[in-house]
């Protein structure tokens, strides 16, 4: 029984991380289109950005919760206005560019923040269920992909500007043409995105530490839940999320890490063959 | 007007000039290799590899140099690129003409550069800690080799904790080979191995593998973990208190600077093995590590076992060249053949002149706020060579790479 409990949790904290690891590449690149390569490394900065200011004595919370995300929403701003916006339908450049500018940022963060800043333990304690302990941090992940998320849907659903966004995705040139700032709404989903990214490098930080090469561990993963969750990305990244966290981390239960690692991509690959578009390609077409 | 004297004359010039330029010149710098990860994913390596190479090699030219000769070191940048060892490999052979060539991190690099410098007669030697069992009369390790590692841990762990052991360990040769060793030292301690379970290098989630640990309640934990995604196990052991349950030890821990990247209360109580730690006390670490400060400052993260034998390989090479008093190849093998000794931070070192690796002192030692505790020391430890595979003393034509017959 406890056993089961704790599969569970473990579970639901599986599809929970992969969600958020993958919530800003769903604006990025499910609404905008845009390729980013260097979703990795937004995590990254993101990671630092929490490491360093906690480490520099702000509170936890407030390190982890506003600037982590200001800092990569910032970096987001800028990559936007002078790299990503010029090459706007080009996806060939956009790739390149992106990729050079993660390579960009691996190398900064080894050669200016290095290898040696301290980061932070998990905070908060455990809670026993038998013989099984878990961190109630494992929670805290969970309940911030879940605010996260229905945050980003209530506010696409229900806000004008939501609504503003999701008509200039779905047709820019219409939106223009009664009265959009479309250049101006991709630039502000763009750092939407970023400060998203920041935000899930920071709440995984304390559980998966921080380096320079950390965002090679995050960025494939993203790609294959935001492709295989299709045209509409929110409700499609969160469908992927919960399915490749939970056949992964079943998959390890059942049997051993690399099994998971394996099922994940079986997963992906039969989804995409029989479902081409991604799951919302078919399914939930009228959601967010 | 070419007359039968000025001919003459200009022949023997001109064969003077090409004596020269083939005899070097007693005061000509002696040319040496080294290929270190200075970018890319191994830098954390890379970086203090080549800051205790580059010490070693100052001591050398600053106490008057080698035979008289200062020592100039060609330093490749091989970007944790495998195609770049090779490349630079053949460099320092072909076009440099190097004396020794040192470094690598990785096993796979190790193999591409160990067999290029061994058809084109250039030394080789290799300062990190690997799976051990390479037999080459052309290569020398000072790394430690894991079968000695895990038997002194298991001892320690028996002597505190208990028997049962549960192995985590990265999924590759040096892991899966470290793991053969670990399930033969449990054996012969008369302990058991009541779970093992391999990561790929990128899996960083590890509840599944917490909850097993939890339901196995084994005596000790022992992990082979490596590379930045395993990091991420410390953090969610801590997170669900199991650092305060069960004791944990570790052979690859500490060798990034993880001791000071990770907060004190994720990683204190983890048990360690390793030939170096900053907090030594001997005379020569009290000298050495504050000398190692003045030149490179603090910001250099934590020195453990795999840079400082980068120390040792470049010293123990030139000890043999003082010996052999030139820098011609079979001379200095034969000089290291000797079992040849040098002192240093972490104690004497010795080569084995059967399997060219390294005797050394070895530490038990104990993660502590920011610091390694030592807690034993065993000294002169062996290199693992079982059922004596390796013997070049006995037959100096082996090449090649023994697994352990476990």
């Amino acid at each position: 029984m406890d056993h089961a409990l704790v599969v569970g949790l473990h579970l639901l904290h599986a599809m929970a991380s992969l969600a958020l690891v993958s919530v800003g590449l769903a604006v990025i690149f499910g609404m905008l289109r845009v390729i980013n390569f260097a979703h990795g490394e937004f995590l990254m900065v993101g990671g630092y950005a929490f490491v360093l200011s906690a480490g520099a004595g702000l509170n936890l919370w407030v390190a982890m919760l506003v600037v982590a995300p200001a800092a990569v929403g910032a970096l987001g701003f800028l990559v936007e206005r002078f790299v990503i916006r010029h090459l706007h339908g080009d996806i060939i450049a956009t790739i390149l560019a992106t990729w050079g500018l993660s390579l960009f940022l691996i190398g900064l963060a080894a050669t200016v923040l290095g290898y040696h800043q301290q980061g932070v333990a998990p905070p908060f304690g455990t809670v026993q269920f038998g013989s099984y302990s878990i961190g109630i941090y494992t929670f805290f992940v969970m309940i911030v992909a879940i605010v996260t998320i229905v945050s980003l849907f209530v506010w696409l659903r229900w806000s004008r500007s939501g609504l503003l966004v999701r008509g200039a995705m779905q047709d820019p040139e219409l939106a223009a043409a009664l009265g959009a700032d479309t250049r101006r709404l991709r630039t502000a989903m763009f750092v939407l995105g970023s400060a998203l990214s920041g935000l899930a490098g920071a709440v995984l930080a304390p559980l998966a530490g921080v380096l320079p090469e950390i965002g090679a561990t995050y960025v494939v993963k993203a790609f294959i839940t935001v492709i295989s969750g299709g045209a509409t990305a929110l409700t499609g990244t969160t469908l992927a999320a919960a399915l490749f966290g939970f056949t992964s981390q079943a998959a390890a239960f059942l049997s051993r890490p690399v099994v998971g690692e394996v099922a994940l991509l079986i997963v992906a690959i039969v989804l995409l063959r029989l479902l081409p578009t991604g799951i919302t390609g078919r399914y939930f077409r009228k959601a967010l | 007007m070419l007359t039968r004297r000025t001919f003459i004359e200009g022949t023997a010039a001109t064969a003077a000039i090409s004596m020269l330029g083939r005899q070097t010149r007693a005061d000509d710098p002696i040319s040496v290799g080294a290929i270190y990860d200075l970018s890319g994913p191994l830098q954390g390596f890379g970086d203090n590899q080549w800051r205790c190479a580059k010490l070693a090699i100052d001591q050398v030219n600053e106490a008057g140099g080698l035979l008289g000769r200062q020592l100039e070191v060609k330093l490749y940048d091989a970007q944790s690129d495998m195609q770049f060892y090779n490349q630079f490999a053949n460099q320092l052979a072909l076009r440099d003409r190097v004396a020794v060539v040192q470094g690598g991190l990785t096993s796979s690099s190790r193999e591409v550069i160990r067999p290029i410098l061994h058809r084109l007669d250039t030394l080789y030697v290799y300062n990190t800690n690997y799976e051990g069992g390479v037999c080459d009369r052309n290569f020398f390790a000072t790394g430690a080799t894991p079968g000695i590692y895990v038997d002194l841990l298991l001892q320690a762990a028996a002597d505190r904790w208990g028997k049962r052991v549960y192995v985590l360990a990265a999924d590759y040769n040096y892991g899966q080979i470290s793991a053969q060793w670990i399930r033969k030292a449990a054996q012969s301690l008369g302990g058991e191995v009541v779970g093992e379970e391999f990561f790929p290098l990128d899996v960083n989630q590890f509840g599944a593998t917490i909850s097993r640990i939890q339901a196995a309640e084994p005596d000790v934990v022992l992990n082979v973990f490596v590379g930045p995604a395993h990091e991420a196990f410390y953090g969610q052991w801590a997170s669900a208190g199991m650092n305060q349950r069960i004791p944990m030890m570790s052979t690859t821990f500490g060798g990034t600077s993880e001791i000071v990247r990770m907060p004190p209360e994720v990683v204190n109580g983890i048990m360690v093995i390793g030939s170096y730690y900053e907090s030594l006390d001997n005379a020569f670490n009290q000298a050495w590590l504050p000398e190692f400060r003045r030149r490179y400052g603090t910001d250099y993260g934590y020195l453990t076992d795999v840079p400082i034998k980068d120390w040792y390989g470049w010293t123990l090479w030139a000890e043999a060249v003082r010996q052999a008093g030139t820098t011609e190849r079979d001379a200095v093998i034969e000089a290291l053949e000797t079992g040849i000794s040098v002192d240093g931070p972490g104690g004497p070192v010795s080569v084995d002149p059967a399997t060219h690796h390294c005797f050394m002192d070895t530490h038990l030692a104990e993660a502590r706020d920011g610091e390694f505790r030592i807690l034993q020391r065993y000294q002169g430890v062996a290199p693992t060579n079982p059922a004596a595979q390796c013997d070049l003393q006995a037959r100096p034509d082996t090449n090649t790479m023994f697994t352990p017959d476990i």
